[in-house]
Parts: C-alpha cells; sequence; structure tokens
C-alpha cells in the first residue's frame, strides 16, 4: 500500500469528517486513521444531539462563530445528507425573579452574536409552548434556529460521503507518533508509517497529545464527563422543546429534550473524568441528572428510562476552539467540546480552508455531494413501502421488534459504504438495539447477519471492535 | 386478509388461546400470527424440565411443552403466520408486516393479545460503570447457550434470583463456566426454592441476598464487578463493597409485559401489572380484544397461562358468535391490603359461566397469615397459608352460586394471623 | 454420627431441615413443618437424584444443536459424567422428539433423549 498522503486527518468524529469531507472537493490524496473500529466512537457519539441556536458563547469567539456558522449551514446538510433533524426551537427557563436579568443579558450575547429569532417569553407564553414546565417559571429566552440532530448519521454521512468522494478511511489505527519530515510529517501508528504533506489533528479528547507530540506549547485537555438518561419513546411529546436551565460556571447544564427519535433525554452533567477512552455512568452522575431537570419540568415520568450513558467533552484549559495551523502544515481542531456538533459543519468549512489554501489545491470537476441514509421502510409512504418489499423481501422481516428495524437495512447498515462491523457500528446506523430492550431480543439476530454478510464467524463479532466479543466460544467445549 | 380470530403471538399463551377458541367452535376461522421464525416462543430456549405438573400430569421440558400443543393446532385447523410483526392493532382490525405478504391487514371479529413479556434490561436498571460487551439478560443468554449454542461467559455473575437467573447459573455450570455469585437486591429470592436449591446449591453457587451490582468494570469486555450489600432502602451500604472478577454479568431482574401495541390502541393498562385491565372474560378495556398470558400479568408456570389462555379464547370465541355484550353490573375486584393486584379487575355476573377464579400476587412475604375474600363486605374466604411470597401467583375461587346481580363488590386482602 | 443440613424444595417456605444420619441410617429429621419435607429430606440424604437437561450436537440439522434430557432422574454425583458423554456425542439429523440419543449415559443405566424435533437441512 502506498503510504503517502497529501492529507492525513487524525480522528473520525464529527470533526474530522466534516473537515474530510469538505476536503474531498480539492484534488487531494486523504486519510482520515481512527483508533477504533469505526467512525463516530468518541465524544460524538455521546452528547446531547443538540444543534444550539448560538448565544452561549461570549461574542467574538471561534465558538461562537462557528456555532452560528454550524446552525446555519444545519439545514441543507441534513436534506443533503439524510440526516434526521428537526428544527425544534430551544427555551432556557428562569424560575426565579432574581436570575431574570441572566435571561436578558443572554438574549443580548444572542444579538450579539448574530441569532435570528430570539425572544424572551413571559410566563403565560412559556406555559403555553410547555405545559410540563415548572410552575415557577418567570420567564424564559425562545430560540427558534435551535434544534436535534441525530449524531450519529451526522458523523456516519459525513464519512460516507467523504468516502464516495475519494477519502481514504483506515480504522483500528492509532497514532502514536508524529515527527517532521523533509516534505511533511510521518505518522507512526504502531509498526506503521504514513507520510504525509499536511495534518489535521481533530483527535477530540486525545488532540492535546497529538499536538503535544509536535509543539512546545502545550495543550492541556480534560475529559469532561457528562451523564444522561434516556427515556422511552412512549413519552413522546411530554416537552416539545429543548430546554435548558440558566447556564452556570461550568457549562449550559442539565437539560431535557425530545431527541430526534421521539426519546427523552435528560443531562448532561460535568464531572472531570479520569480517562479519556472510559465513560463510566456513576450513581452520583445518574442522581445530579435527576435533580438537574426536576427544577424545571414537571412530572417527568423517569422510571420510563431505557438507557443511562455518558459521554467525554474535550475540554481545553483556555475554554475555546483552537482551529489553527500550528506549524508547517500541522493543523489543530482542539478543545471542541459543545457546541462542537452544531459547529462541525462550520469547522470543516473554515479548516478546509486554511488546508486548501496552504497546499494551493485544486477543486474537482466532479464531486457528489449526496448520500442517502438506510432506506427505512417504516418511515415510507405505503405505496413505495410494498414495492420495497415486494423487490427485496428482507425490508418485510423485522429483527429489531422496539424500533421497528428490518433484515433489510441491517443488511444495507453492513454493505454500505464504510459499513457496520459491530454490533453497535449495526445500532449506530439503524436503531437496531437503541430501543426499550436495548438488544435482549434482536441482538443474537443482528450477529447472525453481521456474520452472514461480513464472514467473520458468529463467536468473533464484537460489541464495538477491539477484544469487545460477545461470546466466548461454543457450548460441548467445542472451540 | 379475514379471520374470526386473530391470536398475536404464538408462544405458550397464544397456542392455548388458539386452541380454546377451537374447542368453543370448531367453525371459526382463527390464524395466529407470530414474529419468530417458529412456534413455541420462550418455551424454545427454556430446555429445562418442570412444565406440565398441572396440564399433563408429567414434568415436561419447554420444546415438549409447546410441542404438546402444536401437535394440536392441525387438529383444529388453526393457521398460523411466522415471521410477522404485528404493527397495529384497532377493534376488528390486525396490521402486521412480513416478507411474504408486505404489510398487510386482517379484519377480524375478536383478538387475543399474547405477546408475553420482555426482560428488564441493564439501561432500566441504572447499574452504574462502563459499557462493555458481557452484560446480558439472562434470557438472551439462554437463547445464546441453548438454541445457538454458544457461550456468553466463562466468570459469570448473576444479578437477580428469578427463575431465569438460577436456570442459567446451573446451564452456564454444566456448559463449564464458572458461576461465582448470584447477587438478589430483595432479602429474599423470586425464584422457586426448588430452583434455589438444584440450581445453586447443588453447584456451590452462592446466593447473596441484599445485595447489588453498584459497578461494572471493563472497557471492551466485562472485567470485573463491584458488588455490595444493601440497607432496607435498597441503598448500598459503604464499606460492604466486594469487586469480583469475572467476563460476564447476566442480569435477571424482572419481567415488563410487553403491551406496546395495546397501549397504542389505547387498551387500558393496570399499573400494578403493567397488563391490560380485563373482566372475567379476558376481555380488555376495547370490546373484543382479549389478553392473557404474560402479557396480562407476569405467570410463576406456564400451566396457568395455558389454562388462563384456553379461557381467553373461549370468550373470544363466543364473542365472534354473540357479538358485543352490554358492559351491565360490572363489579369491581378490589386488592387490599397485602395484595398488589388481581386478574380480574372486574365480573360481569351474566356472563360468568362457572367459578370466578381469581388470581394475585402479594406485596411481600406473609407468613401464617390469611387469604381473605370477602363479597359486600361479608367474609366469604378466609384460607389459612403458612407463606406467601411475592414470586408465587396465588389464587382463590369464588362459587358461581355466591355470586349474583346484587352484588357489588369483591375484596381480596391477606391479613395477619 | 453425621448431620446434614438441607432446604425443602417443596414450597416457598424452604424450610431448613436438619437430618442426622449414622451412614445410610437415618437417626432423626427436624425443621420439616410437613410430612412431604420428611420424605423430601429423607430420599435427599440417601439417594439424590436429578434430571439432567441440556443440549447435544447435531450433524445436518436446520440447528446444529438439539435439547436433550435424561428419560429419568441420575444420581447427582453422576450429572457431570453424564454431561461429559452428552457434549462428546452427536447425532444425525433428522431427529424427533422421545429419540433415544444415548442409549446408557455414564453406566447410569439411562437413556438420553431428544426433547425437540429438528429436521434435515
Amino acid at each position: 500500500m502506498d503510504n503517502s498522503y497529501d492529507i492525513i486527518i487524525i480522528g473520525a468524529g464529527v470533526t474530522g469528517c466534516a473537515i474530510a469531507r469538505e476536503l474531498s472537493k480539492y484534488e487531494a490524496r486523504i486519510l482520515v486513521v481512527e483508533k477504533d473500529e469505526d467512525v463516530c466512537t468518541g465524544t460524538s457519539k455521546a452528547n446531547s444531539g443538540i444543534v444550539h441556536a448560538g448565544y452561549d458563547a461570549k461574542p467574538g469567539t471561534l465558538k461562537a462563530k462557528m456555532n452560528i456558522r454550524g446552525n446555519e449551514l444545519m439545514t441543507d446538510l441534513a436534506k443533503d445528507l439524510d440526516i434526521p433533524f428537526k428544527r425544534i426551537g430551544s427555551l432556557v427557563v428562569c424560575i426565579d425573579e432574581e436570575q431574570k436579568q441572566g435571561i436578558e443579558d443572554l438574549y443580548q450575547r444572542g444579538l450579539a452574536n448574530g441569532v435570528q429569532g430570539l425572544k424572551i417569553l413571559n410566563r403565560d407564553e412559556v406555559k403555553e409552548l410547555e405545559p410540563n414546565i415548572s410552575d415557577n417559571v418567570v420567564c424564559a429566552l425562545f430560540a427558534p434556529t435551535a434544534g436535534v440532530i441525530c449524531p450519529f448519521r451526522l458523523n456516519i454521512a459525513l464519512a460516507e460521503c467523504a468516502c464516495q468522494n475519494g477519502v481514504e478511511f483506515r480504522f483500528n489505527t492509532e497514532v502514536t507518533d508524529i515527527n517532521e519530515s523533509e516534505n511533511g510529517w510521518i505518522i507512526s501508528a504502531g509498526n506503521e508509517k504514513l507520510n504525509s504533506k499536511a495534518v489535521i489533528n481533530a483527535a477530540g479528547c486525545h488532540a492535546d497529545e497529538m499536538h503535544n507530540l509536535i509543539s512546545d506549547n502545550k495543550y492541556h485537555i480534560t475529559a469532561r464527563r457528562g451523564d444522561y438518561i434516556l427515556l422511552d419513546r412512549a413519552l413522546e411529546g411530554f416537552v416539545n422543546h429543548v430546554i435548558f436551565p440558566q447556564p452556570t460556571k461550568l457549562g449550559k447544564g442539565i437539560l431535557v429534550t425530545p431527541t430526534v427519535h421521539g426519546n427523552t433525554l435528560i443531562g448532561p452533567t460535568a464531572i472531570d473524568n479520569d480517562s479519556k477512552d472510559e465513560a463510566p455512568v456513576t450513581a452520583d452522575g445518574i442522581a445530579k441528572v435527576l435533580e438537574g431537570q426536576a427544577k424545571n419540568v414537571t412530572g417527568l415520568p423517569v422510571k420510563q428510562v431505557i438507557t443511562g450513558f455518558s459521554g467525554l467533552r474535550a475540554h481545553e484549559d483556555s475554554g475555546e476552539f483552537i482551529l489553527k495551523e500550528e506549524i508547517n502544515c500541522f493543523f489543530d481542531c482542539v478543545g471542541i467540546e459543545s457546541p462542537g456538533l452544531t459547529a462541525c459543519p462550520a469547522i470543516g468549512e473554515y479548516m478546509a480552508d486554511l488546508v486548501s489554501s496552504k497546499l494551493q489545491l485544486v477543486i474537482k470537476q466532479q464531486w457528489n455531494g449526496i448520500c442517502h441514509d438506510v432506506k427505512k421502510p417504516f418511515e415510507m409512504d405505503e405505496k413505495e413501502r410494498d414495492q420495497l418489499i415486494k423487490e427485496h423481501p428482507e425490508y418485510g422481516r423485522i429483527i429489531c421488534r422496539c424500533e421497528t428495524i428490518t433484515e433489510g437495512e441491517i443488511i444495507d447498515a453492513i454493505r454500505r459504504t464504510l459499513g457496520a462491523r459491530s454490533l453497535d457500528g449495526v445500532k449506530r446506523r439503524t436503531r437496531a438495539g437503541m430501543g426499550r430492550c436495548q438488544g435482549g431480543f434482536c441482538s443474537p439476530k443482528v450477529m447472525e447477519i453481521l456474520s452472514r454478510e461480513t464472514g467473520i464467524p458468529f463467536n468473533e463479532i464484537t460489541k464495538n471492535g477491539g477484544n469487545s466479543k460477545i461470546l466466548t466460544g461454543r457450548t460441548k467445549n467445542e472451540s | 386478509m379475514r379471520a374470526d380470530v386473530v391470536v398475536i403471538g404464538g408462544g405458550p399463551a397464544g397456542l392455548a388461546a388458539a386452541i380454546g377458541a377451537a374447542k368453543e367452535d370448531k367453525e371459526l376461522n382463527i390464524l395466529i400470527l407470530e414474529r419468530d421464525h417458529e412456534l413455541g416462543g420462550i418455551l424454545n430456549q427454556c430446555i429445562h424440565n418442570g412444565f406440565g405438573l398441572h396440564t399433563f400430569n408429567e414434568e415436561l421440558t419447554g420444546p415438549e411443552y409447546a410441542a404438546r400443543f402444536e401437535n394440536q393446532l392441525k387438529d383444529y385447523n388453526i393457521d398460523y403466520l411466522l415471521d410477522t410483526m404485528v404493527l397495529d392493532i384497532a377493534q376488528n382490525k390486525v396490521t402486521a408486516v412480513n416478507s411474504a405478504n408486505g404489510v398487510f391487514s386482517v379484519e377480524c371479529g375478536a383478538i387475543v393479545l399474547c405477546m408475553g413479556c420482555r426482560e428488564r434490561p441493564r439501561g432500566a436498571l441504572n447499574i452504574p460503570g462502563l459499557r462493555p460487551a458481557g452484560v446480558f439478560t439472562a434470557g438472551t443468554a439462554q437463547r445464546l447457550v441453548n438454541i445457538e449454542g454458544y457461550m456468553p461467559g466463562k466468570e459469570v455473575v448473576i444479578l437477580g434470583s428469578g427463575d431465569i437467573g438460577l436456570i442459567m447459573a446451573r446451564r452456564m455450570t454444566l456448559e463449564g463456566a464458572k458461576v461465582k455469585a448470584v447477587c438478589e437486591l430483595m432479602p429474599y429470592s423470586g425464584g422457586l426454592k426448588r430452583n434455589i436449591v438444584q440450581c445453586l446449591d447443588d453447584f456451590d453457587i452462592p446466593l447473596l441476598l441484599s445485595h447489588t451490582v453498584i459497578d461494572i468494570k471493563g472497557n471492551e469486555r466485562v472485567t470485573s464487578v463491584v458488588i455490595a450489600e444493601v440497607d432496607e432502602h435498597s441503598k448500598p451500604k459503604k464499606g460492604t463493597e466486594q469487586e469480583i472478577s469475572c467476563d460476564t454479568l447476566l442480569l435477571s431482574c424482572g419481567l415488563l409485559p410487553e403491551n406496546e401495541l395495546s397501549r397504542a390502541a389505547d387498551v387500558k393498562i393496570n399499573p400494578a401489572t403493567n397488563g391490560p385491565v380485563v373482566n372475567e372474560s379476558f376481555e380488555t378495556s376495547i370490546p373484543g380484544v382479549f389478553a392473557c398470558g404474560n402479557v396480562l400479568h407476569v405467570h410463576d408456570l406456564v400451566d396457568y397461562v395455558s389454562e388462563e389462555s384456553a379461557r381467553a379464547g373461549k370468550s373470544a370465541a363466543r364473542y365472534v358468535k354473540s357479538g358485543q355484550k352490554p358492559d351491565v353490573n360490572a363489579i369491581q375486584i378490589k386488592a387490599e391490603k397485602g395484595v398488589r393486584y388481581t386478574v380480574p379487575s372486574t365480573v360481569r355476573i351474566n356472563e360468568l359461566e362457572d367459578d370466578l377464579i381469581i388470581r394475585f400476587r402479594s406485596t411481600g412475604v406473609f407468613k401464617d397469615s390469611y387469604i381473605e375474600v370477602t363479597i359486600d363486605g361479608q367474609q366469604k374466604i378466609r384460607r389459612r397459608k403458612q407463606i406467601i411470597t411475592p414470586g408465587e401467583m396465588e389464587q382463590v375461587i369464588l362459587k358461581r352460586e355466591d355470586l349474583n346481580q346484587d352484588v357489588n363488590e369483591i375484596t381480596v386482602a391477606i391479613t395477619e394471623g | 454420627m453425621e448431620t446434614r443440613e438441607l432446604t425443602c424444595i417443596n414450597c416457598p417456605m424452604g424450610c431448613r431441615i436438619t437430618v442426622k444420619l449414622d451412614g445410610d441410617n437415618i437417626l432423626s429429621v427436624e425443621g420439616n413443618t410437613c410430612k412431604r419435607g420428611d420424605t423430601y429430606a429423607r430420599t435427599e440424604v440417601t439417594a439424590p437424584v436429578r434430571t439432567v437437561t441440556t443440549t447435544i450436537k447435531v450433524i445436518n440439522g436446520v440447528q446444529d444443536r438439539i435439547s436433550c434430557k435424561t428419560k429419568s432422574p441420575v444420581p447427582k454425583d453422576k450429572i457431570f459424567d453424564v454431561m461429559e458423554v452428552i457434549n462428546k456425542v452427536a447425532c444425525e439429523a433428522p431427529v424427533k422428539i422421545g429419540d433415544i440419543l444415548i442409549e446408557n449415559a455414564a453406566d447410569t443405566g439411562i437413556p438420553v433423549l431428544a426433547t425437540k424435533n429438528v429436521d434435515k437441512i
């Protein structure tokens, strides 16, 4: 294999993949290296799935600019890449008369950042929009441009689109060293050496380590854990907007929101985590989530929890997005914490500009920015669905009964560009196993399909790559 | 498509309901819709014995028990569709999908809900820790071992001492795994004594009562779990933590009736059972829609599922023949002190053919106590029981002649001696 | 003299029964609250037996494991011997419920029977 590239991007999260897609518009040999087995395995997989309006960040910061621009770009991007996205609007709720000024300040900050459509609603207006909000509500900042998105599809679609336009991906490839060479950089991944003219560091929680390999200007990232709980879709409609408490120094606080798929999500906490890779859910974390949301919303049936999870945000000490060339075509995207998901299309655009002008890249003649999601028979109209099942009977065989996911969808998720290789990979691409039974019924069937389609033996199928095998062997002492 | 009675689910409840309906009227056109590729439901993976003592007077394994019912389908001319998932129910109509027919509707005279139940997964238990491979519900593990023939792990800790958990402790041990402990949050086990002795004691597997799992470790595959003793509020006690190295955690922490279809159709649900509210004929709040088996309330023995479902099937057949009954004089059956719920919840005396069987579960463990049934405040039954536990279903039978049009209320309670 | 502690399996009471015995000679049974407990304890200390239910390999079947059981209970201390024999054997599809898969499991004199039908591929 020829290991020489024009650009190597480290990290296949939303940031890395958004940059990859933008750069795939240019004539260049591009590689994305990822330490895990799939795209969307770090910060990108476990977050609130919110497209923020952009009133939080301080005016003039990159965080503010990228948020606003990312939000603007999201409508078209979601359409082009077939990403579930709903602009449902957000409310920052004030429940204490004395904190009212905070809402006004946030409103002003939003105006300064250029957020469209902001409005301060009085108590009655808030109650009308959200009947289940606390009776103590004083007022709320309403931002109609906020929304909810499927973070998995966003990440996966960006990667699929980059890939269909020629970007290469290597998984299970952990960068262990980076050295400057005569004509660029040598990236070591274990024994393997990769050469590239430019390097883009989009390594999420590990971006400081990547950067510090090549620079004396040291960065420091803290993995800040956010615990969440996810409630059953049966509660759909309990809240209809993203509902934030008033922000504090620690962050935006614990929100409650419908997800784009109709679950109710509560979280996150903000707890500094020892590990950058292992994000445990803790009893304290769950307690904080429940306590945090209780102030804003009344009577949320938290017993209908279907799962708890936590994610790690890459918090750099400066608290700002660091998006720049460090030295000689080594580009950093460091400290991409919230609103990173919202900002990713803008970061992609911004970084692609920096890199393409530096390398003097030429725009391709042909580029395909459209990418379709897995076909979902139960989101189609009847006629279309009947036709699909007639032509492909596997779309009539339900595998995941909780989310009504068919064998056809799972096969598609495996066979498509950068297809799934693990249970989690299938889950993020199709939602099979994301429902109320959490894969209890469907995981053996999904394993069978994975094994049949990929040729990986049944007992080698993993949850998410590496040593995460589901099974340890056969019965009857057979190996 | 058209059928007189559509039975949703081909497990023990569905098979018995379909046969029950056919026995009532051989002319009826009965259709079972089953989502799996074979009939029998969960019985297929319950390869242990102990089924059928009440029904067939012998001890059968799950697959054998299911086969006894499946063999009768032909005799009664009962149709079934496999790999068919019901998407939606309404009065007189069931919508389903499979690969041969696509999405299709069945117009029908009556519906019997027999969807069974599912296990409470890790997520719903709020167990802290990482999310590595190696955490399974006991039922998923049972399927992998008994049907697929694969081992989900070698060193196992089990949380929850329900019967499936106990059965899996033995099953994993027989296949060469080491089961290190079974932890039970409550101070008593919800499993049968027989299973505690024959699945745990026989193999020296410790049962740790008032214990729970407070942490799961391992980034890729489980490497250990931390367990702790709990106080009377089920909160872990500081200082009692112990880490057990293992590669697998099995969960046997309760079953939930699968009533998503029922809820979507606005069938009234009893919050105590998570199953539909039914009358003496097992009819739900929607006329012509019946429910039985574990979708109605979680049973301890399959024999009771079969018996109850046969009666529900019979009711469905009678409904088809005679049409909707006016809901006159529905007597409430009230679960009083010590009784968590009763099935049925109401009785229409006119519709009661035989004696009234009331099934219920207790709210806790009661020793040397009495099951008391009153009709309009008057004691009708007072039966001494040496022990009553929430793990076992109890029943009382009220004589037909004790019930008449003037009755307003029946209560069931447990009183201490 | 030997003392053995048992849990009765007949009902949820789960009486702790203490059996005193001298060799095979039972001297006393205590702790049970009913007659069934006494009977259970006497069998359990002298000749405990268990039905073994497990799976066995199938060749050319639509599935490659089939469930099976010992036709009657085997001595408790033979459980793992029976398992070892079962684990080594494979049967050929088609198999019907009740088919004898092993004539005499681990010299117990007790056969192993299929408990499920498995068709040939």
